[in-house]
Parts: structure tokens; C-alpha cells; sequence
């Protein structure tokens, strides 16, 4: 090899260099991204971070040596920027969890069709390895695709949020499961037999439906998080697949923070993920939810605002009602009329109050509550005896004390918010119907617990004249 | 020196399969220390943030996109000549999607979290 081609190759690859640095750059801005996210305060900073080195990564990338065509690129960037602008802007709070469940689908289509392509193209001078890498991405890729969009219908409305569940169900899934295992299998012996690589692509599609279709809404935070989880870890084997650091730390950084969330939103549920993803919950429920007896006692408005107006200490528990009710308005301008009288107000949140992680904190911060007003489960229960009144927003499983003191309730051990220990309790409720897990509440039958019901918004509002006038 | 390939996955030698196997042990093990420091409080940003990082798969949509020269006639005749075409078109849509989650995930996040306020009207923070 003449010189004059050691140094065109040389140049030729230089470029590589100045790409991997950035991409190293990109990947350490992007943790200090995370690190940020320890506290509100720093949180924006942190994300800045993060934002400069994607743009960096983005920007060096475009000047990688393989890329020779840029009008499809430039096409799907701007493109991709307008509507992701779009649902920047107009999304509204309370339908975050099904915009992130889009959002998943749509960073695993991503990965599954990286993947797919770089079949089409590279498939006979793959290693095994590679292979493998490359037949997890696209399952995982796949099965996520479709899971996260009927997780994202069912959260929308435009899918029933029932359970759907027949007979045979689980061994329909492990057939399902083994076939895509199978063709993955096959695939990696003989690369050549591409049927079963595309048969692998529409099995893991299939799953993906399979797998969230039976899920009922109450148990969506733990499946938002699973999704979270192989959303992350795909694009981590497309990292894998190409030989590409910055996709692997990134893919591993959103994969581990979804398992996480998963086992965080578990443990609050006191269930193990498998219970969740096969558990049939819902199914049990109509048979051991007998036991609650008596009379609920509903309050008026008035005796309601007096009650509340000659408090000390009020504690609201928002839950998925509040969302649906976009009532966290009314509880700020309920929770300011309180304040005004010097009462103390403050805010516990459970864990899977709502439909995704922290769903309700970020209701509450929208409508300008201090992040210092809202308490985790374990920092309010200790201050129920103490609180006057406990006024429950649309929140039915995390506030029912069967959790805790029937053994044989179906959600016996979850942790709940001890609302049955504050002096009185005014549950805020649409109807006399069960929730959405269709369980028996006995704490509506509590001698301290009065009933108020009505549309979550309206109610507020009108108590917060009242309260006023009081 | 190795003559760089004109294909979109580099070959991975096992030193270099080795290399990608500490990352992607010591990335998961930074994940856990960096995600469990982040309270509750923030779950639903931290969600939207990790899912805008992850957008980086953007960049193996990015040169996937821009490898192959894009030939209708060649993508209607199918068959093996079609495959690059494909690749592209595949590209180009793993290029939109995740750009969307790119923009809109910091873009989400930010709107988050520049509602999380300490003070309104000089109350006390807790802790």
C-alpha cells in the first residue's frame, strides 16, 4: 500500500474520530441530563445538557462517511420536528400518559425498522452475535410497537380500558411467544431463510397486542414502565447491532429507568410484574369484593364548606378522577381559599395514583401547586391523625383500607394513603358505582367518611365559594 | 489499517464486542445510581426525558436513511434490487418517528418542568 492511499484512507476516516468524541460528549451531557432530574431545581438546567449534546450527536452525525443521499433525511427531520413541536405544545397535561405511550411506540418502530433494514442490507455478513443483538432489537422493537399503541388507545378512550381476557388466554400468549422464540432461533442458524426473520417481526407485533390487551387501566403505570423498559432496551441493541457506544448508553439509560419504574410501581401495588402482566387483574375482583357493608352518608355542599372552613389541617389525595375530571384547577383555587383562612393545606400522592409515574404531581404543579405541598404516601400517613379533614379526589383503590386490613382482599398489602385515620374524610365521587377496578371500598361505609358526589370540578368550584362565604 | 466498509454496521471483532459489553454494563449500573436519586415527584418527566434520549437512536436512522441511493423503479421491481430502496424508506421513517420523540420529548419535559415551583406565595418547602 503506497503512502499516498494510507493518507487518503487516513482522512477518509478521520471524520470517525471527531464523531465518536462528539458522540462521547453527547452520551456524558446526557447523564448529567439525568442527574439533574435529582431535584426539581436543577432539573431544567440538567435537560439542557442533554438537549446540546443530542443536538451535537445529531448535527456530527450527519457528517458520518456513509451518508451520501439527504433528501429523505432532511425530509423526516423536518418533518419529525413539526410534529413533534406540535405535540410539544398543544398536549395537554392530563394527556401525558398516553402521548408517552405513543412515544414509545414510535422510539421502538424506530428501532425495529433499523433493524429490519440493516437485515435486508447486511444479514449474510453478520456475526452470530450481531444477529442475535439484531433479532432482540426487532423483537423487542416490535412487540413494543404495538403494545405501547393499544396501551395508548386504552388510555385515549379509543380502545375499551376493560380487561379483555377469554379462556386459553395464557396459552395462546406462550404459543405465540415460543413460534416468535422459534423463528428468532432458526433465523440465527440460517440467515438465509429470511421467512422466518419476517415471520419473527409479525409474531412480535402479534404479541405486543397480545400482551396488553388484557391489562385493565388501573395497572397501566406498571405497564408504561415495562414498555419504557424495551422502548430503552431495543435501542440499546441497535447500539449493539451497529457498533455504536452512544446507543447503547442511551438505550441502557431509558431501559434501566423504565424497569425501575416498574419495580417502584410494583412494589406500591404490592404485586410482582409477572401478577401484573398475567395476573388477570380484574377477573378476581367481582368474586372477594363482597364484605364492605352499611350505609355511605352523603354530606351537603354547605356542611361540606363549613366543615372544610373550620379546619386546621386539610389533606387532598387526588387519584385518575381528578384527571378525568380536569379538576386540578378547582383543587388549587379550593386549597387558596383554605390558605387565605390560615388553614394548612397539603397534598399525598400515591405512588400509582393515576396512569403513569407521577401523573398526578404533574396535574398539581400545572395548576401552580409548590412542589413543596405535595408529600410522597410515606412522608403523609404519619399526619392523618392530625389532619381535620382528608378530602379523597377521584382516588379509589390507593385510599381503600382493605388493603390493609383484609387478608383476603385482592389487593391486600398494597401500600395505601391512610385517609381512614384523619378526624373526618369527604370523598369527592361521580356516582354510587364502584371505580375502575370495581372493588368494594369499605371506607366509604366509615363512620368518618362522608360521601360528596357529583363532577370532581363543578363540586370544587362551587365549595370554594362557598368557603368564601362562609 | 483496516478499509472502512461501505455498510452502516461496522464488523465486530470480539475485542471490540467486548469493549460494547463493558458499556453497556457500566451505562446500566450509572442508569441505577443517576435514576433511583430521582424523587417520585418527577417520575413523569424523567419518563419523557429518557424517552427524548433514547431519540439518539436517531442517529442509526440518520445513516441508514443516507447509505443507499433510492430507486423507485427498482423498489416496484422487488426482488433482491429492491432491497435498498427499501432500506431507505425504512430509514426515512425511523428518522421521522424518532425525531418526533426527540422534539417532543424535550420539548414535554421543559413545559413540565417549568411548572414545578418551590414558592407561590412564601410557604415553606418541606424538608
Amino acid at each position: 500500500m503506497d503512502p499516498a492511499t494510507q493518507a487518503a484512507q487516513h482522512f477518509a476516516q478521520a471524520p470517525n474520530y471527531i464523531l465518536e468524541f462528539t458522540y462521547l460528549i453527547a452520551s456524558i451531557l446526557f447523564i448529567f441530563g439525568l442527574k439533574g432530574l435529582s431535584h426539581p431545581d436543577t432539573a431544567r438546567r440538567g435537560m439542557f445538557l442533554a438537549e446540546g449534546g443530542m443536538a451535537a450527536a445529531i448535527i456530527g452525525t450527519l457528517f458520518h462517511h456513509n451518508i451520501q443521499f439527504f433528501g429523505w433525511i432532511i425530509t423526516g427531520l423536518i418533518l419529525g420536528s413539526l410534529v413533534g413541536a406540535a405535540f410539544a405544545i398543544w398536549v395537554p397535561m392530563t394527556a401525558m400518559p398516553q402521548r408517552t405511550a405513543l412515544s414509545h411506540a414510535f422510539g421502538a418502530i424506530a428501532a425495529a425498522l433499523v433493524g429490519i433494514a440493516e437485515f435486508t442490507m447486511h444479514a449474510q455478513t453478520m456475526s452470530l452475535f450481531t444477529r442475535s443483538a439484531l433479532g432482540l432489537e426487532v423483537m423487542l422493537g416490535s412487540l413494543t410497537t404495538t403494545g405501547s399503541l393499544i396501551a395508548c388507545g386504552k388510555l385515549q378512550g379509543i380502545i375499551r380500558g376493560t380487561p379483555v381476557q377469554f379462556k386459553g388466554q395464557q396459552y395462546l400468549n406462550l404459543l405465540i411467544f415460543l413460534s416468535m422464540a422459534g423463528c428468532f432461533g432458526y433465523s440465527l442458524y440460517d440467515p438465509s431463510a429470511t421467512a422466518f426473520f419476517y415471520g419473527m417481526v409479525a409474531l412480535g407485533f402479534l404479541f405486543g397486542i397480545m400482551l396488553v390487551i388484557p391489562i385493565g387501566s388501573a395497572d397501566m403505570p406498571v405497564v408504561m414502565s415495562l414498555l419504557n423498559s424495551y422502548a430503552g432496551l431495543s435501542s440499546a441493541a441497535t447500539g449493539f447491532v451497529l457498533g455504536n457506544n452512544i446507543l447503547i448508553i442511551a438505550g441502557t439509560l431509558d431501559g434501566f429507568s423504565g424497569f425501575i419504574l416498574s419495580i417502584l410501581m410494583c412494589k406500591a401495588m404490592n404485586r410482582s410484574i409477572t401478577n401484573v402482566l398475567f395476573g388477570g387483574f380484574g377477573a378476581v375482583h367481582h368474586a372477594a369484593g363482597a364484605g364492605a357493608t352499611g350505609e355511605m352518608r352523603e354530606i351537603s355542599l354547605d356542611d361540606a364548606a363549613v366543615r372544610l372552613a373550620y379546619a386546621s389541617k386539610v389533606v387532598f389525595v387526588p387519584g385518575y378522577g381528578l384527571a378525568t375530571a380536569q379538576a386540578q384547577h378547582a383543587v388549587r383555587d379550593l386549597a387558596n381559599a383554605l390558605e387565605d383562612r390560615g388553614i394548612t393545606v397539603k397534598y399525598g400522592i400515591h405512588p400509582v395514583a393515576g396512569r403513569m409515574p407521577g401523573h398526578m404531581n404533574v396535574l398539581l404543579a400545572e395548576a401552580n401547586v409548590p412542589y413543596g405541598e405535595l408529600y410522597e404516601m410515606e412522608q403523609i400517613n404519619p399526619e392523618f391523625p392530625t389532619t381535620d379533614v382528608a378530602v379523597v379526589v377521584g382516588a379509589n383503590d390507593v385510599v381503600n383500607p382493605d388493603a390493609r386490613d383484609n387478608p383476603n382482599s385482592p389487593i391486600a398489602g398494597m401500600p395505601i394513603i391512610e385517609v381512614d385515620k384523619a378526624k373526618s374524610v369527604i370523598v369527592l365521587k361521580r356516582g354510587q358505582g364502584r371505580g375502575f377496578s370495581g372493588l368494594e371500598n369499605p371506607l366509604f361505609f366509615k363512620p368518618v367518611t362522608s360521601m360528596l358526589y357529583g363532577d370532581a370540578k363543578s363540586t370544587l368550584a362551587q365549595l370554594t365559594q362557598q368557603v368564601k362565604n362562609v | 489499517m483496516q478499509v472502512s466498509q461501505p455498510s452502516a454496521s461496522e464488523a465486530m471483532d470480539p475485542m471490540v464486542l467486548i469493549a460494547a459489553l463493558y458499556v453497556f454494563a457500566l451505562a446500566a449500573f450509572l442508569g441505577y445510581l443517576v435514576i433511583s436519586r430521582v424523587p417520585p415527584l418527577l417520575h413523569t418527566p424523567l419518563m419523557s426525558a429518557t424517552n427524548a434520549i433514547s431519540g439518539i437512536s436517531l442517529v442509526g436512522s440518520l445513516v441508514i436513511a443516507g447509505s443507499y441511493q433510492f430507486d423507485y423503479h427498482k423498489l416496484i421491481g422487488g426482488g433482491s434490487a429492491a432491497h435498498a430502496s427499501m432500506a431507505t424508506l425504512m430509514g426515512f421513517v425511523a428518522v421521522f418517528t424518532a425525531t418526533v420523540n426527540v422534539v417532543s420529548g424535550f420539548g414535554l419535559t421543559d413545559r413540565m418542568l417549568k411548572m414545578f415551583r418551590k414558592e407561590i406565595k412564601g410557604k415553606e418547602a418541606h424538608k
